[in-house]
């Protein structure tokens, strides 16, 4: 991009508590602010491993959460136990395609693309990747913007679970994958915390600031 | 670069500078290790704890569904039925199941499998919920040690669960009767056990029913114990009349069993598990065939019309066998021909209770014991005879006894079955008695007999000819004096009433005699009037006489 800089690539680095704006030389030991002495970085302080820490937790969070059972509905007549795709199958076979879709697409699809996009990001970052910065850009929004809706499987489950409690005639019980699932959105939604967009820019200047 | 960041660049104040830290790693891949460490868990977890799988053969797969159908083991769920295909040769369908871990120990070699479903049979209704719940496999835990993997489901569940304590007897039966998997065993009229399985034996002459005996009741099938139909009513005619037994209404209804060792001092031992008993079609046939069977060989010359296969063959009242067969066979020596009886001795009832030490006597010695003491009987007139049981029935039996003046025979133990020695039956003897009597009225001089009578009879009709006429003439002096006697009753009655006649007038004249006889009053009366009245004409005399004119004017008024 001809004719911008950052602000990083001119020396100035802004506070992350008060926003104050100061001088910090670009290859020099750490430094904090001297208006609120909070430590100051050019860029978030290890995003690339936190993400990719995150990530990775998330995917072996993520086999679980698919494997083991979601749900379990006992009433008179059946019990059933069922996992998130099983689930999904049976509201297929009975008819509720809609709700099928649905819940598969904030269940199954959402999760797996929110972190096959984070992986992207931080390959790409990674390998400096100066290629389409503005669409990767997109995909951080897009990743941030829906990473809460995704939480759509946990609050069925818990709503169930607590409101259909009749004794023998019917019951709803979250299974072991509930919580895997939900750390897996939990823990990517950090992971799009941590990981600082600027870093997909950076290239650009064919500097690096990340520290 | 523009003017006004350098305009402002003299703001921007320094960043405190800090010594450099050492780089740390950072804190945050715990995270994904803790995750890891969870999924390992997890993943080890469910390793250990992952199931057998486990295939079970049926012949139908009728309410089975992979996925949902559960394996149960008393009524608690152990698996869950994986798939359900079709055997190679489509005459059943493999069901594959996978079971938990912890009931892996139950998939031993003698496990049994079948499906539970809503059955009503052997008058109990049995997997109701299943109507709600589906079906499922359920299972029974065999004792086995020895683990296994293929299965062959039964069809029904069984009857007899192995944990129940009890033995399991063998029945053999010429037929299966109204007896089924389930069908009760008696024990004097009390449920002690069920049928466990029938099936027909290979040969296709019998079957074999596998009967299972709860403990404690199982200690009562003794060694000689014997088992009967008890299905139905079983109703039999013979000489002794209508019989008919039954057992319980339930047994009537869905047919069963029943057995009994026979009553006496001798405790036979407790038959052991899988004992093999005959089954018989009745209780009488039970009793008869639970003893020692001799058959014999009867030959009789006379007409066995009324004797049934079946029949009794009595001592003295007592049946001690029965008969199983009658033939008709020519004799080819005297033209004639011979019935050929065949029976069936139970030699137990002649030797009765005094037979302390049969038990331990072999088969062997008790025949010959039996030979030895009917050779005995045989050689002092004892014979087989027929008999007739009801003169209303017409029903004949084989009687056994002592006859006076038989002649000398013996038991023929050489031919097949051994040939007994008879005598003709009291029928025949009867009938000989009958035939000759006719014979001999026959060869009476009957035509001369008659013609003495004839004679005899004409004289004896003048002689009441003439007896008649004397009588006749007799009748006709009788109403002659008769009459007169009639006459002389009456002259004495006549006299009788005159004599009565005149003492009534005797009294009336006593009556009319005595003072104060109403017509002695009257007759004062009456002359006291008559003198009245001569007085008064008197006076009219008078005054006549003075006023004689008053016959003409009347009387005169006296002024």
């Amino acid at each position: 991009m001809k004719g911008t800089t950052s602000a990083a690539a001119r020396g100035l680095c802004s506070c992350h508590v008060c926003r104050l704006v100061s001088r910090k030389s670009r290859f020099s030991e750490p430094a904090h602010c001297p208006r609120c002495g909070a430590t100051l970085h050019f860029r978030k302080p290890g995003s690339l491993q936190r993400c990719w820490a995150l990530v990775i937790a998330s995917y072996i969070l993520y086999i679980p959460a698919n494997t083991l059972v979601m749900m379990e509905t006992g009433s008179l007549l059946t019990y059933r136990r069922d996992t998130i795709v099983s689930g999904v199958a049976h509201l297929w076979k009975t008819g509720s395609w809609l709700i099928a879709v649905i819940v598969f697409i904030a269940s199954v699809a959402i999760p797996l693309l929110k972190l096959f996009s984070l992986t992207l990001l931080l390959f790409s970052v990674q390998r400096r990747s100066a290629s389409r910065p503005r669409q990767r850009t997109r995909l951080y929004r897009m990743v941030e913007l829906v990473g809460r809706w995704s939480m759509l499987d946990i609050y069925v489950v818990t709503l169930l679970a607590a409101l259909v409690q009749l004794g023998s005639m019917a019951t709803v019980k979250a299974g072991p994958a509930a919580v895997a699932f939900g750390s897996v959105v939990v823990l990517t939604m950090f992971a799009t915390m941590e990981f600082d967009p600027r870093l997909i820019w950076d290239p650009l200047q064919k500097e690096e600031f990340h520290d | 670069m523009t003017e006004e960041p350098e305009k402002y660049r003299d703001d921007i104040p320094d960043a405190v500078s800090e010594p450099k830290r050492r780089f740390s790693i950072q804190l945050v891949w715990i995270i994904p290790i803790v995750a890891a460490l969870v999924g390992l868990v997890i993943g080890a977890k469910a390793f250990i704890n992952r199931g057998q799988t486990i295939t079970i053969t049926f012949k139908t797969g009728e309410g089975l569904e992979a996925g949902k159908t559960k394996l149960k083991y008393k009524d608690v769920t152990i698996g869950e039925v994986k798939s359900i295909a079709i055997s190679d040769d489509r005459s059943h369908v493999v069901v594959t199941a996978e079971v938990s871990r912890d009931a892996k120990g139950l998939m031993v070699n003698d496990t049994r499998f079948w499906v539970v479903r809503a059955r009503i049979s052997g008058g109990n209704v049995s997997g109701l919920s299943t109507l709600l719940g589906g079906s499922y496999i359920g299972l029974e835990a065999g004792a086995s040690k020895e683990p296994r993997e293929d299965f062959t489901g039964l069809e029904s569940p069984p009857a007899v669960l192995m944990d129940v304590p009890g033995r399991q007897f063998v029945l053999r039966a010429a037929d299966v009767g109204s007896l089924d998997t389930g069908s009760p065993v008696f024990y004097r009229r009390m449920q002690v056990g069920q049928v466990t399985s029938t099936e027909l034996d290979r040969e296709g002459k019998g079957v074999t029913i596998k009967a299972f005996i709860r403990a404690p009741y199982d200690r009562f099938v003794k060694a000689n114990a014997y088992f009967w139909h008890a299905s139905g009513i079983d109703m039999t005619l013979n000489t002794s009349g209508v019989k008919i037994n039954t057992e319980s209404m339930v047994s009537v209804l869905l047919g069963g069993i029943s057995f009994q060792a026979p009553d006496g001092k001798i405790e036979a031992p407790q038959a052991p598990p899988n004992t093999s008993f005959a089954l018989f079609a009745t209780r009488d046939d039970a009793v008869k065939n639970s003893a020692l069977v001799e058959p014999f060989l009867l030959v009789f010359k006379e007409s066995v019309r009324g004797l049934a296969v079946g029949a009794p063959v009595d001592l003295r009242g007592v049946t001690v066998g029965e008969v199983t067969g009658i033939n008709v066979m020519p004799d080819p020596k005297r033209s004639d021909f011979t019935v050929q009886v065949q029976i069936q001795f139970y030699p137990e009832h002649l030797l009765g209770q005094s037979r302390d030490t049969l038990q331990v006597k072999s088969q062997q010695a008790r025949t010959e014991e039996l030979r030895g003491l009917l050779n005995d009987l045989v050689a002092h007139g004892f014979r087989a005879q027929i008999k007739s049981g009801s003169l209303l029935t017409g029903q004949l039996y084989v009687s056994l006894d002592f006859v006076p003046v038989a002649r000398p025979a013996r038991i023929d133990w050489n031919s097949a079955p051994p040939r007994f020695p008879t005598v003709p039956g009291s029928m025949e003897k009867l009938q000989k008695n009958l035939v000759e009597l006719i014979q001999r009225i026959e060869k009476l001089p009957l035509e001369q007999i008659a013609g003495d009578a004839g004679k005899t009879i004409r004289s004896l009709d003048t002689t009441l000819k003439s007896a008649d006429r004397l009588l006749n003439s007799v009748d006709k002096a009788v109403p002659e004096a008769r009459s007169v006697l009639v006459e002389a009753r009456q002259a004495i009655e006549d006299a009788k009433k005159t004599l009565a006649e005149a003492r009534k007038t005797l009294g009336g004249a006593s009556d009319v005699l005595s003072a104060d006889a109403p017509a002695q009053v009257d007759l004062r009366d009456t002359l006291r009037e008559v003198s009245r009245a001569a007085q008064s004409l008197r006076v009219l005399g008078d005054y006549l006489e003075q006023h004689p004119e008053s016959l003409l004017r009347g009387k005169k008024e006296e002024k």
